[in-house]
């Protein structure tokens, strides 16, 4: 027993987060600005917060992960950063020469209240940023919200960046949300087959999956480019893929620059995927490839053809709420049951969300927003599950429950190939489904007494 | 065994020019102290290296902070305390398992690793203070657990809102009465590195804990292995070892330990420090508190692991434990030696460059050099100078305005406590038979003249290192790793091993061995160009014809 402390029954807790489902804010927007063309993030704080989002990105990807940091000590802690953030900034304009700094702050530099936008102000006004060469700045206080809120404000960051115009370009902006770099691939694979021209924000596919060559490059060929987001403002519509993730860099967007968005959930499964197509399509007048027509054929084809081994199964699954809420539709869709829902995101929406698409179970799911993993593993004590699905931290509970388990989300710390194969659209939920089944079927096989083990399924 | 082409051969000064080159003129000086060729080929007076200074905003540092030196590096590895760190979600859940600090339950079963406690403070707390929020998730945590001890590690923000977490610990240690519980002021920013962090916990731990069980251990040989953090398992074979030997280790800081280990440090009778960085100045506080004098040790590498275990035999001075010692060693060596045969001839004349922490980029030295590999360039992500030329040069460190924020600890003769281990005489007889207390040597005498030796490296060095001198592997942290790759370089991850380990002791040195066999003889690094990038130039026939 791994989690030997975990009781079976469950007292409230007020104070203490145990396990927590979620990590903080910084991390997210880090995450997003590597989605920008030669683009280096910074961390204004101490060294350590910069560190730890670093290597977690690292090990969630297994890329390399360039940040800077304004390396707060004791002093800048009390004075302010100021002087720290615009030494840093002249540092990296001439050390590493990126076209963009992504800034984002941390519960240290927020707490003390320094202004990012007068910082920046006072190093342009100084000389320190060269010509052609851009600044843009996102709060992300760490004891608000989560990482899927950084990573909003930092994408809302990039959204600015559009001009007032009034011209408009026949482009679609898509904002894809929190996925791999894979799946931001396949959604820009979607829409080229569509034959939509879009701006997908932020893009980290090509920066985050880039191949071994024997050279590195701080800038990998990749991400949206600056350029790209000034003429955001000029695109006919823009598509939102979930709610936290996305939305508020959209309806920004739709307020100030009038371009009217659509906030969808994001394609993950059957039925997301089809609003998403659809959506896609109307927005940009066009219609369908067979091609794809096609590929959703073969996702409802192995839907049939697997269902009874769907059929009923109970699943745990904690995450990122966008993802989450598209893949309890999708377990809901083959008939399999979201028993237990967990989200460390604070947000009332969600617990609603996850309630509706439910609604027609023989019993009623356990949700939680802002609740934890440790909740959810004295559910699974009281009542077990025949699958879990989560990221990398799961892993605990799934031997100690000895229950097959799914990594999916972030952070994927022990597996690979979240970087290359996608998960959303309907190949991405082939390839759901056919990780679903393998760990089913492969329960089955492991389970089955010599006189029932069978060959054939 | 063919070593691979350099374009260049660099002079070290002309090296260390264009390592400075593209920086701005006030980041080139302050770098340039901390950069140097080893061994007076710089200037005639012996090199000085400036070390634990702040890090340089905006440069790409390896560093973490001091909360990742207390909670992660300190207290990361004890067992049954239950680490509640006091702060927003991030810093508790970045520290949650990532060191791959190897433990085992044990007969009592209390295992509280695989947890991640936090306060998850919001902004309220912020706001109003985190004080309440802090008692009630102390409160919580007592009533589910019943531990023995809860530790509580402020992050940046509560510093800066002033909560006083060393008086909420008072204050629940009271009302519980059987568990103890104590704070650390560890906020990320209080130092330049980890390394502020280490000196924080261990002052806890040396106040709160140390002494705490009266109650004396069985054993005829009694150490203290400090500075051990059992990355990997490090610290089970390293137990396997000195259990074989028939040495009784009473307190391991801190990997796999618990909390009577601590609490019973006093009844040892030599410390052994590995990791001397992350607490030597505990072996020096066990020294004056109770008169447990210290040795440095080094279970890293074959040689070094038998060297250590006969110099603590060599101090307990008795014939039957050195012979004992002896025994094991001869039966241990005959697999090291089959495998570094083996391994040697294809590793021997590779090169390496290390930068890691504080004491591992000079142990893994001794690894490296078994395997006839050479080390070109090293140095520290949070040394001191004392890690570079030697703890001789302490007196002389200038303390700066970072570590003076670090509280030192004035410590007597505990009155009942204090035990004298040996008479002058004996001492003396030691010392004057080359047995050295209290000291350990830098990394410095330890390199080749004209190595290049770089304090806080930061990844653009490492890159333009890596270009300049195109070593065969490169050893650093997590972050470093896949920039490195990318240029077609090995690279092994010496704080969590890349999942590998064991790595000390005997056992631990085979499968280093055969780890960097794998990786400095790997095939991928020749795949690194396609056929048609080789041979670009296109032929008039089509190959069929
Ligand atoms: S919670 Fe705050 S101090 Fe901790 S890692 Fe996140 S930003 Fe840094
Ligand atoms: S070897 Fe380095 S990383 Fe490890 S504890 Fe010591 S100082 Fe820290």
């Amino acid at each position: 027993m791994l989690l030997r402390h975990t009781p079976t029954e469950v007292a409230e807790r007020k104070s203490l987060t145990i396990n927590p489902a979620k990590t903080c804010q910084p991390i997210g927007a880090m995450y997003a600005a590597l989605g920008i063309k030669g683009c280096l993030p910074h961390s204004h704080g101490s060294q350590g917060c910069c560190s730890y989002h670093r290597s977690t990105l690292t090990r969630h990807y297994k890329e390399p992960i360039s940040a800077a940091t304004s390396s707060f000590t004791e002093g800048a802690s009390v004075f302010g950063g100021q002087a720290n953030l615009i030494q840093a900034i002249n540092n990296i304009f001439t050390v590493y020469d990126p076209e963009v700094i992504a800034v984002h702050t941390t519960c240290l530099s927020e707490t003390i209240g320094d202004d990012l936008k007068q910082i920046a102000a006072k190093a342009i006004s100084e000389g320190k940023v060269p010509e052609g060469k851009t600044i843009i700045g996102a709060p992300t206080p760490s004891y608000v919200g989560s990482h899927v809120t950084g990573f909003s404000n930092m994408v809302k960051a990039m959204a600015q960046l559009a001009e007032e115009t009034d011209k408009k370009n026949g482009k679609v902006n898509i904002i894809p949300g929190w996925v791999e770099p894979s799946d931001m691939e396949e959604i820009k694979r979607l829409a080229t087959l569509i034959g939509v021209e879009i701006t997908l924000f932020p893009d980290t596919s090509g920066v985050l999956n880039a191949p071994l060559t024997g050279e590195y490059h701080m800038f990998p060929n990749g991400g949206v480019t600056v350029e790209e987001l000034k003429e955001a403002g000029q695109a006919t519509g823009t598509l939102a893929l979930g709610e936290w993730c996305s939305a508020d860099a959209a309806r920004w967007l739709d307020a100030k620059r009038k371009v009217p968005c659509t906030v969808l959930d994001m394609p993950f499964g059957l039925a997301a995927t089809d609003r998403f197509i659809d959506t896609l399509r109307t927005i940009a007048g066009a219609s369908i490839p067979e091609s794809i027509t096609t590929e959703r054929g073969q996702l409802v084809d192995l839907i049939s053809d697997m269902h009874q081994y769907f059929y009923g199964k109970r699943v745990a699954i904690f995450g990122d709420p966008d993802q989450v809420i598209s893949m309890c539709e999708f377990l809901r869709s083959i008939d399999m049951y979201p028993a237990y829902v967990v989200t460390g995101t604070p947000g009332k929406k969600f617990e609603k969300r996850i309630k509706a698409i439910t609604a027609d179970m023989p019993f009623e799911v356990k949700v939680k927003a802002k609740g934890d993993m440790f909740l959810m593993h004295q559910w699974m004590k009281n009542e077990p599950v025949d699958l879990i699905i989560g990221n990398t931290y799961g892993k605990y509970m799934a031997r100690d429950e000895d229950t097959p388990f799914l990594r999916w989300g972030f952070p994927i710390l022990d597996r690979q190939g979240h970087q290359y194969f996608p998960t959303v659209g309907y190949k991405g939920g082939l390839r759901l489904l056919e990780k679903v089944l393998d760990l089913l079927l492969a329960r089955k096989d492991r389970d089955a007494p010599q006189e029932t083990f069978e060959l054939v399924l | 065994m063919s070593i691979k082409p350099k374009l260049v051969q660099w002079e070290p000064t002309d090296l260390k020019e264009e390592l400075l080159k593209k920086y701005p003129p006030k980041v080139a000086r302050k770098r340039a102290k901390q950069i140097m060729i080893n061994e007076a080929t710089e200037c005639e007076a012996p090199p000085e290296i400036v070390a634990n200074v702040r890090t340089i905003p905006g440069i790409i540092t390896m560093r973490g902070c001091t909360y990742a030196g207390c909670k992660g590096v300190i207290m990361g590895p004890t067992r049954d305390i239950v680490n509640i760190t006091h702060g927003p979600i991030g810093c508790g859940f970045y520290s949650w398992l990532t060191r791959r600090n190897q433990t085992d339950p044990g007969a009592d079963g209390d295992n509280y690793i695989p947890y991640c406690f936090s306060t998850d403070m919001q902004d309220q707390d912020i706001i109003f203070g985190g004080e309440k929020k802090l008692e009630a998730a102390i409160q919580e945590a007592y009533d589910l657990f019943h531990p023995k001890a809860i530790c509580i590690f402020s992050t940046c923000p509560v510093g800066l809102i002033g909560d006083d977490v060393h008086a909420v610990s008072r204050k629940m240690k009271e009302k519980f009465g059987d568990c103890n519980v104590f704070g650390f002021s560890c906020e990320g920013y209080k130092g330049v590195s980890q390394s502020a962090g280490h000196h924080i916990a261990n002052n806890q731990v040396f106040t709160h804990l140390v002494g705490e069980n009266k109650k004396p251990k069985e054993g005829k040989y009694k150490i203290n292995l400090l500075g051990e953090y059992n990355i990997g398992g490090d610290g089970f074979e390293i137990d396997r070892l000195l259990k074989k030997c028939s040495i009784t280790n009473i307190a391991t800081f801190s990997g796999n330990s618990t909390y009577d280990q601590f609490a019973s440090a006093q009844h040892a009778d030599l410390s052994c420090v590995m990791c001397h960085r992350s607490i030597n100045y505990v072996a020096d506080m066990l020294e004056t508190k109770y008169g447990i004098p210290w040795i440095k040790v080094n279970f890293i590498g074959a040689k070094s692991t038998a060297d250590s275990l006969r110099n603590i035999a060599k101090y307990f001075g008795d014939p039957k434990l050195v012979t004992k010692v002896n025994d094991v060693i001869a039966e241990e060596l005959p697999e090291v030696e089959a495998v570094i045969n083996d391994v040697k001839e294809r590793t021997k004349g590779k090169t390496a460059m290390l930068f890691v922490g504080g004491s591992r980029a000079h142990h893994y030295n001794d690894l490296f050099a078994e395997l006839g590999m050479k080390t070109i360039s090293a140095g520290y992500e949070f040394g001191h100078r004392d890690d570079y030329e030697g703890r001789q040069v302490i007196p002389g460190i200038k303390i700066d305005a970072d570590s003076r924020n670090i509280e030192e600890l004035e410590i007597k003769p505990s009155a009942d406590e204090y035990k004298a281990r040996k008479t002058p005489e004996q001492f003396k007889a030691l010392e004057d038979a080359g047995f050295k207390f209290r000291h350990y040597d830098g990394l410095n005498p330890d390199l080749d003249k004209g190595s290049i030796i770089i304090d806080d490296l930061n990844q653009y060095e490492a890159e333009k290192l890596v270009e300049l001198l195109k070593p065969d592997l490169f050893c650093a942290g997590i972050k470093e790793k896949f920039s490195i790759q990318k240029l077609g370089i090995p690279m092994k991850q010496l704080h969590s091993y890349d999942s590998g380990g064991p790595y000390a002791g005997f056992k631990g040195a085979v499968n280093f061995y055969e780890e960097i066999d794998r990786l400095v003889n790997s095939k991928v690094w020749s795949y690194m160009k396609a056929p048609w990038q080789e041979n670009p130039e296109l032929t008039a026939t089509f190959v069929w014809e």
